[in-house]
């Protein structure tokens, strides 16, 4: 670490000598190149900045960016950037995967890194699909989805990422979308300005196994009508001319309404600290052919995992001193033979 | 209580002694036994200790299932095993005796808790209705002690105005007390203990001690024993001991290690029996900088390592049998990233579930084989609790310096059994530190200098470590095959083959930086060769000192290199007439050492969850011997 400026860079420089292989028109192509434009805004050295990832056409991503990077295997991503997180707190951790990565084999390690509050900014790639392993579904698949492995559709319920990481006790959990660059980059910045671990859910195409899936609310011509925009401290409203929005009923249930009808002043204001909201936003809409709210579900200050473990450390060398391995040694019952 | 003031009896003077502590689990007897040991190690004897206890936390009350037993065998000389048959019995309960009994030497010395002894607890001990051992023979040709434990204490209590139930639950420190007269312990550090551990808890601590004394006293006045016994201390090497297990011993090591490497250490680990109390005595010292992350399971254990060394740490997996085959993926990658970790299997009885609280020597093929691929790694062994302290610096230097996981190989026999260590001066430790590489280690074609992330030390093979951090290195690894020397992704066919070739190289080229197997016992003309490895060492050195009180001549090599073995070991095996190879396990040392050296490794096999008796092997080797 040197105390010199943060030197002045470019995607260039952020972009390794890696050819992308994904296949031609994938979204993970304007996720790569929206982190990769983003980075010199950060303010961080690539010498200090680590991409880890697990297995999945998503976990290529490392091998594209010029830093420090680690290409792992099948789910454990969030568990060894966990472990290189709590020895070394001065580095600038990211953790990039797949649906199938993050929920299915490592969803153990997923929740867990979110409740311990490790300061990493982890981008899980929703496709909705097995990409690598060349088509089967995935545990955010919807329900019927026929696939190699389902030639009679799938029974399996689906996981809502965003409910999954507010259950786990994410401090900060938003969602984007492989289609706005804006957007994507919006919910980067904050989440990787974010203390502590912050889950981003990227909706992202895979243009070979499950095209489409996100085009009813993704693409420009849909966007306005099926994306619910949330914006701390503002009235939730979406629609071209901001006509619709969401209320809280007196139920205590949110709907979607008509902004004439109900009047601006009884939308629902959105508050990034409340975890009952967030909660409540991320189940009004169950799949991405209903209105679905991106942006920052959860935002909360929560002490950050690696710098309590360093707080402990000090105070124990305060409380015991230094270690001392001869006396440690004889710290037990000791006895001498002349 | 005696009224007369006869003089008290002289000791008599033995050379060792054998006791075993037995009771329900709730009894307390792991900690009388610790506290005799303790005591016994600051009079200066010479001691091992076999704990052991039921795999249930709160097994049935009275059960023979619920028995748990300390058995400890001190001595005036050099000894190397609990013993084989207990000279001394002390059965708190029925169950106790009924589960002990058998394991005695004849007419041993057994003293019962005779309060204990009522119908129920003779039932649920799983006596036959009307049988009571103290009466029906069960102990004929035992010399029988029976003492009213429960009352005596009870009584030893009322003055403290203690509640008569909590009173009994001092009683094993009345049967410390008397085991401590009988023997002659000083009964000072058992004082000092107490005050010291229930120093807040004044109630406790004063019922305590009144049973110790009370104890004490009645072997001094009640006439029943016509005197006491002695064992005089072990004339060791002149130093500073201390008493320790094999699992504190690993611990200490591994902070050791630490400060030998200049690094700090990490621990990512998920508690599992008999492996734990590593991360429970790790997580004390955090004032050595030590780093210590209970993950949510084996896999994000061995994980967060494997995270922790890419990032320049001392890093470092405990488990057992079962963790292992959770953590064998995240073994494979680290053999393909080739960063150091030191993955730590205090081995229990398997398959499965198995016998988590008893000791076995399982997973020598796991460590060796069990994992996808050509996966070759380095295992160490550790063969007595102090040696724990040692395997683990050398576990540690070698995954250092070679970049790769390395297999340290202990047992639950190890883990908690106990013995007097010489404490080493720390000056003396070896200095295990590496450098991280901070510099490029290569020239482009068009000049610029690069960074080849598997560009490989031509004396050891191993990569460079470049730590996250390091300005100008960035680059990137992973678990898909890399070009050899670049690092880049490699599909390439040959390029694999060399990769193959150069892993296993590496690895089998540390046998030129370990040091050559030692042979011991009748070098020249021994009959038979003894190989073994791990927690065996001290029932083989038990047994081949009976071999040759037998006129036999016989020899002993001792493992702690299990890959590479060490680069003399062909020769010594075909030194020798014949190879016994005791392990308790079904053969797999031998297995190894067949395929290797094709020479005749007959296997001796003990897999009952208890390690070799001295006895056992001296007979299994004499069967050998006369074939
Ligand atoms: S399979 Fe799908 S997700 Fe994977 S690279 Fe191809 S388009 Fe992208």
């Amino acid at each position: 670490m040197t105390d010199t400026a943060i030197p002045v860079t470019t995607r260039k420089d952020w972009s390794s000598d890696q050819e992308p292989r994904w296949c031609p028109g994938c979204g993970d192509y304007s996720i790569l190149a929206a982190v990769q434009m983003l980075m010199p805004d950060l303010g961080v050295r690539r010498e200090d900045t680590v991409f880890i990832s697990g297995i999945g056409c998503a976990a290529r991503f490392p091998y594209y960016m010029d830093t420090y990077g680690v290409h792992t295997i099948h789910g454990r991503a969030p568990a060894i950037a966990t472990g290189l997180a709590v020895a070394r707190p001065d580095l600038d951790i990211w953790v990039v995967g797949g649906d199938g990565d993050m929920l299915s084999i490592g969803g153990n390690h997923l929740i867990h890194a979110l409740r311990r509050n490790i300061d990493l900014t982890i981008l899980m790639f929703n496709n909705q699909i097995y990409g690598l392993t060349k088509g089967q579904y995935s545990p955010t698949s919807e329900v019927g989805k026929v696939t190699k492995s389902t030639p009679l559709g799938s029974l399996d319920h689906p996981f809502n990422p965003i409910s999954v990481a507010l259950g786990a006790e994410a401090s900060f959990v938003a969602r984007t979308h492989d289609m706005d660059r804006k957007h994507m980059q919006e919910t980067l910045k904050a989440a990787h300005a974010h203390k502590g671990a912050a889950f981003v859910e990227i909706y992202q195409n895979c243009n070979v196994f499950n095209d489409g899936a996100f085009e009813g609310i993704t693409a420009k011509a849909n966007r306005d009508d099926m994306l619910i925009p949330l914006v701390h401290g503002q009235p939730i409203r979406f629609g071209a001319e901001g006509q619709k929005g969401v209320m809280m009923g007196n139920d205590g249930a949110l709907r979607i309404v008509d902004v004439a009808e109900v009047g601006e002043a009884n939308l629902l204001v959105h508050d990034e600290t409340d975890a009952g909201l967030a909660f409540q936003l991320s189940r009004l809409s169950h799949g991405p052919y209903e209105p679905t709210p991106i942006g920052v579900f959860r935002s909360v200050d929560r002490p950050e995992y690696a710098e309590m473990v360093a707080q402990q450390l000090a105070q124990a060398g305060e409380g015991k001193g230094p270690g001392d391995l001869q006396a440690l040694l004889h710290s037990g019952a000791t006895w001498t033979v002349e | 209580m005696s009224t007369t003031a006869d003089p008290p009896a002289a000791p008599e003077t033995l050379r060792g002694v054998i006791i075993r502590f037995a009771g329900d689990s709730g009894d307390g007897m792991q900690l009388t036994g610790d506290r005799f040991t303790s005591a016994s190690a600051l009079f200066g004897n010479d001691l091992v200790t076999l704990p052991e206890y039921p795999a249930e936390i709160r097994a049935p009350a009275g059960t023979v299932a619920g028995v748990s037993a300390f058995q400890v065998h001190i001595s005036d000389h050099d000894i190397t095993t609990p013993g084989d048959a207990p000279n001394v019995l002390v059965a708190m309960n029925p169950a106790a005796l009924r589960s002990e009994l058998a394991k005695l030497e004849p007419g041993a010395t057994v003293i019962v808790n005779v309060d204990a002894f009522d119908e129920r607890a003779l039932a649920k001990a799983g006596y036959p209705e009307g049988h009571d051992p103290l009466t029906a023979g069960d102990l004929k040709g035992f010399n029988v002690y029976e003492v009213p434990m429960t009352s005596l204490t009870r009584q030893a209590c009322e003055p403290l105005g203690v509640k008569p139930r909590d009173a009994e639950r001092s009683k094993n420190f009345f049967a410390l007390g008397l085991i401590s007269w009988m023997y002659t312990r000083p009964e000072q550090p058992t004082i000092d203990w107490i005050n010291q551990k229930f120093g807040s808890r004044t109630a406790v601590r004063d019922a305590n001690l009144a049973a110790f004394r009370a104890g004490h006293a009645f072997g001094e006045t009640a006439e029943l024993f016509d005197h006491p016994y002695t064992v005089a201390p072990f004339e060791k090497a002149p130093g500073v001991y201390t008493s320790i297990s094999g699992n504190t011993a690993t611990a200490w090591g591994l902070i050791a290690a630490s400060q030998q490497a200049k690094l700090p250490l990490f621990l990512g680990s998920y508690p599992i029996t008999p492996a734990s109390d590593i991360l429970h005595e790790l997580s004390k010292h955090k004032n050595f900088g030590v780093r210590t992350l209970q993950a949510e399971d084996e896999i994000a254990g061995i994980g967060a390592a494997l995270g922790a060394a890419y990032g320049g740490h001392l890093a470092v997996t405990t488990t057992s049998g079962p963790g292992v085959a959770l953590k064998s993926e995240t073994i494979g990658l680290a053999i393909s990233l080739e960063l150091p970790l030191i993955i730590i299997d205090v081995q229990r009885g398997g398959p499965s579930t198995g016998l988590p609280t008893k000791t076995e020597q399982a997973d020598l093929l796991l460590a060796m084989y069990g994992h996808h691929g050509e996966s070759p790694l380095p295992i160490v062994a550790a063969y007595s609790p102090s040696d724990c302290f040692f395997a683990a610096i050398e576990a540690a230097r070698i995954a250092l310096k070679y970049r790769t996981p390395v297999f340290l190989l202990t047992d639950g026999y190890l883990a908690n059994g106990a013995e007097p260590w010489l404490i080493p001066d720390v000056s003396t430790l070896p200095d295990i530190s590496v450098p991280f590489t901070t510099e490029p280690n290569h020239v482009d074609d068009d000049g610029t200098p690069s960074l080849w992330p598997y560009l490989r030390d031509p004396d050891t093979l191993a990569r460079p470590w470049v730590v996250p951090g390091t300005p100008g290195l960035e680059h990137r690894i992973g678990g898909i095959e890399k070009e050899d020397g670049r690092g880049n992704i490699s599909y390439v066919p040959e390029n694999h083959e060399r990769m193959v070739h150069l892993r296993a190289e590496k690895v089998a080229g540390i046998a030129r930086d370990i040091p050559p197997a030692e042979v011991v016992g009748d070098l020249d003309d021994a009959e038979v060769l003894l190989v073994g490895w791990g927690s065996t060492w001290g029932a083989i050195n038990g047994a081949m000192e009976r071999v040759q009180a037998d006129g036999r001549r016989i020899a002993h090599v001792h493992l702690t290199h299990l890959n590479p073995f060490p680069s003399n070991l062909g020769e010594i095996l075909h030194r020798y007439p014949k190879v016994v190879v005791p392990e308790m396990n079904m053969g797999q040392l031998s297995r190894l050492l067949r395929a290797e050296y094709l020479v005749d490794a007959k296997s001796v096999s003990k897999v009952k969850g208890l390690p070799f008796t001295a006895g056992e092997l001296e007979s299994a080797i004499l069967g050998v011997l006369d074939d």
